[in-house]
Parts: structure tokens; C-alpha cells; sequence
């Protein structure tokens, strides 16, 4: 699905993600999850990835919801990016710097993330708690 | 989404300023800066300011609404003023607690309480 960079686009993926998690029983605490994850790649992706490009090109979302797992990957039309170059938030020196924590939540919320190719493209899986995956 | 109204609840309790936000979400870009604005106009008609925000109601926010937490936390301490945050939902907290902004933030349980430390 492609999603531009505007709220309509963004909360229409965000509520078939969300309502396929819901059809698969997950629970709040997952959806939560999720939606932190999709937010953050996606402002990283408009806001980072596309950085001086045409504010209107859109963003490719895909995914896939099984009863134990879902899948999540985004794709920008941007450089890419290298993500041990973002500095770590906590420390204490970046503490009160406002940006560069949207990484930081999404590798803490998700089971595993990986950048793909010259790092302009993220797919996240979430393995459901308990579940026996496999 | 956005509209020309305010996105805060407003109060004056004491000598502190409470703040609340309408939204569920805090997600949306333009509504948070939009928010910044309106907290960084509290923060700057007052000297010392006594700021409380709470987060009643709040189910989602984004890194981006971090941010501009910790500037209006920044823009309180050049003011030689208190902030503190209450009423954080569990699934929050742990946001906080992740990007250990729980250690940077004053963080209370209730407004009461949080009311309580500042005076």
C-alpha cells in the first residue's frame, strides 16, 4: 500500500493493520506495539528518508497478520541511511536532545528489525507473546 | 485533523498550571507542534513557571511528542521553573522507561500528588 504524508493516508493503513491484529485476537498491549512501530518508521521515513525530496512521494507499507506473528515492512524512495550512526538516546548526554528515540522504540517494541539494501527500506516482524512461532 | 482550536484543557489550580491534552493521540505531527506552541506560550507568559501536564485520557504519542516534552522541559529550566508530568497510562510509562526519560522527567502517579511537590 502506498501512504503519503498525510494523516488520512497514515491512520487508513494504520487502522487495517490494526484491525487485521484484532481479527487475529491479539491484544491491546500488542496493538499498542504495533501502531508505536508503523508511526515512528513511518515519520522516520518522511521525515529522514525523503529529507529534501518531493514532499508528495509516497511510502510503500506492507504486511501480514497470522494468528502468531506479524510482519511489517517500510519502504522509502529516499538514500538510505546507516542506523548505527544514530546516536543512542539514553546516554546521558543525549538526554535532553528531542529527536533520534523513534529506533530506539521501534527495535524495543518489535521481536527483530532489519534495514535492507542501502537502508531505505525497514522490515520488523512481532512475534505474538506466548506464542509458539516457527 | 487539526483544526484552529485549542488542543489543551487549561487550568490554574494554586500557583501551578495544569494542562491536559483533548487528543487520545498524540501522533499527529502538525498537532504536536501545535501543542509545543501553545505549552511554550504558558511557559513564557510566567517567571518560574509551575507547570503540571497530564496525561489522563492519552492512550498513544509518538517519539515526536517526547520531543517536544523535553523542550518544553528546557524552555521550563531557563525559566528557573518546575514541570512535572501525571496520570502516564502503564503502556506509556514504558515508553518513557525505555528511552529512560523517566529519569529526566519528574513523574508522578496523580495530580494530586504531583500538585503536592510543587508547592
Amino acid at each position: 500500500m502506498h501512504v503519503r504524508n498525510v494523516r488520512s493516508d497514515i491512520e487508513r493503513v494504520e487502522t487495517g493493520l490494526l484491525s487485521a491484529m484484532e481479527r487475529h485476537g491479539f491484544e491491546d498491549k500488542s496493538r499498542f506495539a504495533l501502531r508505536l512501530a508503523l508511526e515512528e518508521a513511518l515519520v522516520n521515513a518522511f521525515r529522514h528518508g525523503h529529507k529534501g525530496l518531493n514532499a508528495d512521494l509516497p511510502v510503500l507499507v506492507e504486511y501480514q497478520v497470522t494468528p502468531s506473528r506479524v510482519q511489517l515492512s517500510i519502504e522509502d524512495q529516499g538514500p538510505g541511511f546507516q542506523p548505527e550512526d544514530v546516536p543512542d538516546p539514553t546516554l546521558d548526554e543525549n538526554l535532553e536532545v528531542p529527536t533520534g528515540r523513534g529506533l530506539l522504540l521501534i527495535r524495543s517494541f518489535m521481536t527483530s528489525v532489519e534495514y535492507i539494501g542501502r537502508g531505505n527500506r525497514v522490515e520488523m516482524t512481532y512475534d505474538r507473546p506466548g506464542s509458539q512461532t516457527g | 485533523m487539526s483544526s484552529g482550536g485549542s488542543r489543551l484543557r487549561v487550568k490554574k489550580q494554586d500557583s501551578v498550571t495544569v494542562v491536559e491534552f483533548i487528543d487520545r493521540n498524540i501522533l499527529d505531527e502538525a498537532n504536536i507542534q501545535q501543542i509545543g506552541e501553545e505549552i511554550a506560550g504558558i511557559v513564557e507568559s510566567a517567571n518560574a513557571p509551575k507547570l503540571l501536564i497530564s496525561f489522563e485520557n492519552v492512550d498513544h504519542l509518538s517519539s515526536a511528542a517526547l520531543g517536544t516534552l523535553i523542550t518544553i522541559n528546557n524552555k521550563i529550566k531557563a525559566r528557573q521553573g518546575q514541570l512535572r508530568l501525571a496520570n502516564i497510562d502503564p503502556q506509556i510509562f514504558e515508553v518513557f522507561k525505555i528511552t529512560k526519560l523517566d529519569r529526566l522527567f519528574q513523574i508522578h502517579d496523580t495530580t494530586d500528588s504531583a500538585i503536592k511537590s510543587l508547592s
